[in-house]
């Protein structure tokens, strides 16, 4: 199983080591490098860009076991937990006090807020609230030679340079991560969960376009589109219609005044945009049933084909209807089935390609259908990813954002925190790109996985 | 340098800029004094072309360069190591691409803040960006300086709605990091560590920042309370409602009289200067400001507030501009005025306050607090004495402040005070931190040192 993540990489890593404190994982990395040996950390390997993979063999250090919850600080709204702790647990131990951790990935009940760490993820309220390094202010690391340091802590701001803004998003290629200082937020007085529902892809995205023009900001705006949510609907029974052209699921939060301000805003646009009909949650009941579609969606399209993509490219969010409608087109040219539930309030895509991976025809032009959907998004001012990571997926397609200064630069700070390169090599730098350092450093005890 | 060098360097400078825009003449170079220390040449490029240009000749020079814009902020770290360019960035201006239905702007270092605030209130739309010198200060300044905004308490810091940024490094190569969309894990984050490096990792050319939209009221509140510890309390009973203001500061008596009480604006709010005032900003719809207004009302009276009061737009706004400018202000109320930025807890901020009005009483100055955000604390400290005994005061008091290390969680810096004391009292005597790591992303960013010398933590 740590052969796999998320993604549809794979690599097999020699060893699986399962530390139980800081101390542990120092020995182990020091262990590593003395006999030149990969390391890669892991949560729970619930990635979607092969991040967690042990793409030059080696040892993986999985933190299940260090998934204890250290502190919980109400008063100055700070946790502070060890890596493996599960990304809803720590939502669950604070929530009786009206307290919860922000960033919500569709997998947070199973990936650990080290795993959230090391990607940067997001999830469909970080349009309200950003992405995981907008709720850590503390790390400790374990650097690539066993050393022990700790940044940040429960203060807001750290003086000197931000390594936490470094660190947060790194992709476990600087240091791991052993100990986490997190923000804790408070529940909003009121919460309304809306659901719109239009005929067309293209009614549903203007909805979007206009809302972000009109400085309407709800705390999640998701999208997904007519057929994919017949299949939800079939593993849900949340009562999505299966008859239309695509939903909005949106929240609104905050004082029960401006809920009410702002949803009958949202109505109002939608409405403008021949949404069908915009249907309010009654209950928490109705509220957790249309979420719990949202979060498993890509799960109940596995019914659909024998396998699938989950692509993750950002676009801006005025040209979300030409993104989708080309979206589209790419797909009915490579004859592939594309389905899309995404962050639209963010703008953050996840085109979903369809394919039979026995089938080498229809996956070679899955594969060349993705590129150019992210290659199209890059295009049209995107960025790669919008919370899933480089990892392994992407780390050739850097080149389409950055030049040969960019990457030397991120080699050069790179080259400070992980000289060796054993820190989970192959990983955000494209391979073939430039010097020594960016190459895969493969184990000594490394032999290529077989089939 | 030598006039010789000088000589060289201002010929191979006037090759990539022009003449007009490379000055060695001591008059001109006076503007870019950074505590007391002039630099031999002064230049400015026209775009980020022409910086990276600059910054390659001074690698090949050997010369030490600190980037500025407006040089509003440049009393801000130890006094430079060596200093022998400015390279000033005032002419690389101008929005590079604003997309306000995406709510994304991407504007060139050198513009100025209020410029770009001109720009987007124009599509109702507005950066919280609200720091000291705003009519002046440049984006890039604004960025490197690191200064923070009132605002912040809702809104957060740069570091959380700058997406982007482009900059020139250490090795003159024109490099970049994040993009144009409000979500983005595309590769390591480089613009967070740009944010309050004060020029000595690179040089910013154009930032890229997430906008907000202006909402259609931003008022405030004002409660008034005996001591610190019911302003405090008030604070915490807000933190516990379901509340979330925009702005939440705290002034000490002697803030409210040094800096507030004789604004037009605000004497017409009746200001009780022998107390302690809470301002609570809030922003939304009629119904929500309405809400606050109530709410705050109620938690007044439960916390008695001896006198509390409901602000309007306009003067919302013009006390905004007064908290924005503060710890600039706080930095001219007397001719040795020292500014110190503290940030803490929430649960240990009455203590420190506590500690620091006692010692500033013990070291014989008068002092004015600010406190931020429940968590972030301006203390000036007004020196009485000439200057001889004026910086034993500060240095007392400094070394007192270094005494509380260990019995509360806080760190602190020196934000203002005068060049010739810093060496004595070391601004970042107490930053705390891995030194060690700063210096590692230093030597990746700039290998040959050439960026704002010793003026930064652990001496980068």
């Amino acid at each position: 199983m740590y052969e796999y993540d998320g993604s549809v990489e794979r690599a097999r890593p020699e060893i699986v080591a399962f530390p139980s404190s800081t101390a542990e994982v120092s020995q182990i990395v020091k262990l590593a490098v003395k006999h030149d040996i990969p390391i890669v950390g892991r949560g729970a390997g619930t990635g979607l860009s092969g991040g967690a993979l042990a793409r030059g063999g080696g040892i993986m250090i999985a933190f299940g076991r260090m998934n204890r919850i250290l502190e919980i600080d109400l008063e100055n709204r700070r946790a502070v937990v060890q890596p493996g702790v599960v990304n809803f647990d720590l939502t669950r131990a604070v929530e009786h006090a009206g307290f919860y951790f922000a960033p919500d990935p569709s997998s947070q009940k199973s990936c650990t807020i080290g795993g959230n760490v090391s990607e940067n993820s997001g999830g469909p309220h970080t349009l309200a609230y950003g992405v995981t390094t907008n709720h850590v202010t503390g790390l400790e690391l374990v650097l690539p030679d066993g050393e022990i340091k700790r940044i940040g802590g429960k203060l807001s701001d750290a003086l000197g340079y931000d390594l936490c803004g470094l660190m947060v998003g790194s992709e476990g290629t600087l240091a791991l991560v052993s100990e986490i200082t997190a923000r804790l937020s408070r529940k909003p007085e009121a919460v309304k969960t809306l659901l719109a529902i239009f005929e067309t892809v293209d009614d549903a995205t203007e909805t979007v376009t206009e809302m972000t023009a009109r400085a309407i900001t709800p705390a999640a705006c998701e999208m997904m589109d007519g057929w994919t949510l017949c299949a939800v609907e079939d593993y849900v029974h949340a009562g999505f219609p299966r008859d239309c052209g695509a939903i909005l699921l949106l929240e609104v939060e905050g004082l029960v005044e401006a809920v009410a301000n702002q949803s009958a805003e949202i109505d109002e646009v939608c409405k403008a945009h021949r949404a069908r009909e915009v249907r309010t949650a009654k209950d928490d009941k109705e509220r957790e049933l249309l979420w719990k579609g949202r979060k498993t969606a890509f799960g109940a399209l596995g019914r659909l084909a024998p396998s699938n993509y989950v692509l993750d490219a950002v676009i801006p969010r005025s040209k979300l209807p030409q993104a989708l409608r080309q979206v589209l087109k790419i797909g009915e040219g490579y004859g592939l089935k594309i389905g899309n539930i995404f962050h639209a309030g963010d703008g953050n895509l996840h085109p979903l390609v369809l394919f039979d991976p026995r089938n080498r025809s229809q996956f070679e032009r899955a594969v060349r259908a993705s590129e150019e959907i992210v290659r199209y998004c890059v295009e049209i001012g995107g960025a790669l990813t919008g919370e899933h990571g480089v990892g392994m997926e992407k780390s050739e397609l850097m080149t389409l954002m950055f030049s040969d200064a960019d990457f030397a630069l991120m080699r050069r700070v790179h080259q400070q925190f992980n000289p060796t390169g054993l820190l989970n090599p192959g990983k955000v730098f494209p391979i073939g790109k430039g010097c020594g350092e960016t190459r895969i450093r493969t184990s000594p005890m490394h032999s290529p996985v077989p089939g | 340098m030598s006039p010789a060098l000088t000589s060289t360097v201002a010929s191979r400078f006037e090759s990539v800029v022009g003449n007009e825009f490379v000055r060695t003449d001591p008059d001109a170079l006076e503007a870019y004094t950074v505590d007391r220390v002039a630099p031999s040449i002064a230049v400015q490029p026209e775009n980020a072309q022409q910086a990276a240009e600059i910054v390659k000749i001074a690698i090949e020079g050997e010369l030490s360069v600190i980037p500025s814009g407006a040089r509003t902020s440049l009393g801000i770290g130890m006094p430079p190591s060596s200093y022998d360019a400015a390279l000033d960035m005032t002419r690389v201006r101008g929005i590079a691409h604003y997309d306000p239905g995406d709510l994304t702007v991407s504007v060139n270092a050198g513009t100025p803040l209020a410029e770009l605030a001109k720009i987007l209130a124009e599509k109702n739309q507005f950066l919280p960006l609200a720091v000291p010198f705003f009519e002046k200060v440049t984006v890039g300044g604004a960025i490197a300086a690191g200064l923070d905004s009132p605002l912040r308490h809702f809104y957060g810091t740069a570091r959380d709605f700058m997406i982007g940024a482009e900059f020139v490094d250490g090795t003159g190569a024109p490099a970049k990091s994040g993009g144009r969309v409000v979500k983005n894990v595309t590769g390591y984050d480089f613009h967070k560590l740009l944010a309050g490096s004060l020029g000595s990792l690179a040089v910013i050319t154009r930032v890229n920042f997430r906008t907000f939209p202006v909402q259609p009221s931003r008022r405030g509140f004002l409660a008034s309370f005996a001591d610190e510890t019911g302003a405090l309390g008030f604070v915490k009973q807000i933190a516990d409602s379901a509340l979330t203001p925009t702005v939440l500061e705290v002034l000490s008596p002697e803030f409210a009289e040094l800096c507030l009480e004789k604004k037009s604006p605000v004497t017409s709010l009746r200001l009780d200067v022998e107390a302690w005032t809470v301002c609570v900003g809030f922003e939304g719809s009629a119904e929500a400001c309405e809400r606050y207004r109530r709410d705050l009302s109620r938690l007044a009276r439960t916390t008695s507030a001896r006198d509390a009061i409901a602000v309007h737009d306009s003067q919302f706004l013009s006390l905004l501009e007064i908290f924005r400018e503060a710890p600039a202000a706080m930095s001219r109320l007397a001719a040795q005025s020292v500014v110190l930025r503290f940030v803490t807890l929430p649960g240990k901020l009455a203590d420190l306050v506590r500690a620091l009005r006692s010692f500033a009483s013990s070291s014989w100055m008068s002092s004015a607090i600010l406190i931020r955000s429940s968590s972030i604390v301006y203390l000036a400290l007004l020196p009485r004495e000439a200057e001889e005994s004026a910086i034993k005061q500060v240095a007392y008091f400094w070394k007192s402040v270094g005494s509380l290390r260990g019995q509360m969680d806080f760190n602190t810096s020196i934000l203002f005070c005068p060049a010739e004391w810093k060496a004595e009292l070391g601004v970042w005597a107490y930053a705390g931190g891995p030194i060690d790591l700063g210096r590692r992303v230093k030597k990746a960013f700039d290998p040959s040192g050439t960026f704002a010398c010793g003026r930064f933590v652990g001496g980068v």
